[in-house]
């Protein structure tokens, strides 16, 4: 089983990587790009005999606990059986 | 009485903050190895500047998992003084003994330089050295030092003095022009509400020494042990 989780800035927090991203962007030409935010990925291997319950519970918690900063950002977890 | 300087994978500040505490206030001050858990016997633990494991993940965030940071947080639980420098804050408010979290620099340039700090208490064990409004030269060295926090952390922290450390112009104004990486209202340290954790941005053991240009960052360090002298006396 593997465990995907996506990490994201909150909303109204300054993001100066996204800012000079989309501003690159916009140099190399791209029209109709309104804002571009830069956030974190992560791929985890999950070991046997877990149930997709207790594996959604386990990444929930190590995703609040470690991957994120709950004062800064937001996270969302998919478990791919 | 006696100081610990935790080590970190990383940890880059750790032989500067020890000189200042050993050399040149002349007090007694162990390193202690980030998987070692006890501290018993310290009145004073200082999170040193670097890049703890490299600043994976965020920075601070491996480090405040680390065993010591356990014993850490019981240690200022208890209200033991604990003192976090640059990366040492950062660990500070990933470990939850601070509020708020440091974010990349809004320039995105990595800052290196001497800014000016005022004082804005004096009545802590961290600044009874200073006085208030006192502009201080102290160097800065970070690529992530923009304080942030929701605005209702930010009214408590304002409203409970609970900023120490404010980046200001050489006349002492809070202005855009002297805040070095995008912090609120210019926040460069902050203390617990009990008094006993305070971390900061700029590196006072860098300005402790005529020879680096600034002792300015020395009455932090006396500070720390004439309090300390002073709980002692009275229990």
């Amino acid at each position: 089983m593997k465990a995907e989780v996506f990490v994201t800035l909150k909303r109204g927090v300054l993001d100066p990587q996204g800012k000079a991203i989309h501003h690159a962007v916009e140099t190399v030409g791209y029209s109709g790009i309104a804002g571009v935010r830069q956030g974190k990925y992560f791929e985890i291997e999950l070991g046997g005999g877990m149930s997709v319950d207790e594996a959604r519970a386990k990444v929930d918690r190590l995703a609040r606990e470690i991957l994120s900063n709950p004062v800064i950002e937001d996270f969302r977890t998919e478990i791919q059986e | 009485m006696k100081f610990g300087v935790v080590v970190f994978p990383g940890s880059n500040c750790d032989h500067d903050a020890y000189h200042v505490i050993s050399k040149v206030i002349g007090q007694p001050v162990d390193f202690i190895w980030h998987r070692d858990t006890s501290l018993d016997g310290y009145d004073c633990i200082v999170l040193p500047g670097g890049f703890s494991y490299g600043d994976y993940l965020r920075t601070g965030a491996i480090a405040s998992h680390s065993p010591i940071m356990r014993s850490v947080v019981s240690f200022a639980r208890s209200g033991g003084y604990v003192f976090g420098i640059c990366n040492g804050f950062q660990i500070l408010c990933e470990s939850g003994l601070l509020p708020g979290a440091l974010i990349r620099n809004s320039s995105l340039s990595f800052v290196c330089r001497h800014v000016d700090l005022r004082v804005e208490r004096t009545d802590t064990a961290f600044t009874r050295d200073y006085a208030r409004g006192q502009i201080l030269s102290i160097p800065v060295a970070h690529g992530e030092g923009n304080y942030v926090c929701d605005p209702e952390t930010l009214a408590r922290l304002e409203g409970e003095g609970q900023v120490v450390f404010r980046y200001v112009s050489a006349a002492g104004d809070v202005t855009p022009e002297s805040n070095p990486n995008g912090s609120m209202n210019n926040i460069a340290g902050i203390i617990s509400r009990e008094g006993n954790v305070l971390g900061m941005m700029p590196h006072p053991e860098r300005a402790a020494e005529e020879a680096l240009g600034s002792t300015d960052g020395r009455g932090m360090f006396t500070s720390l042990a004439s309090a300390i002298a002073e709980l002692a006396k009275a229990s």
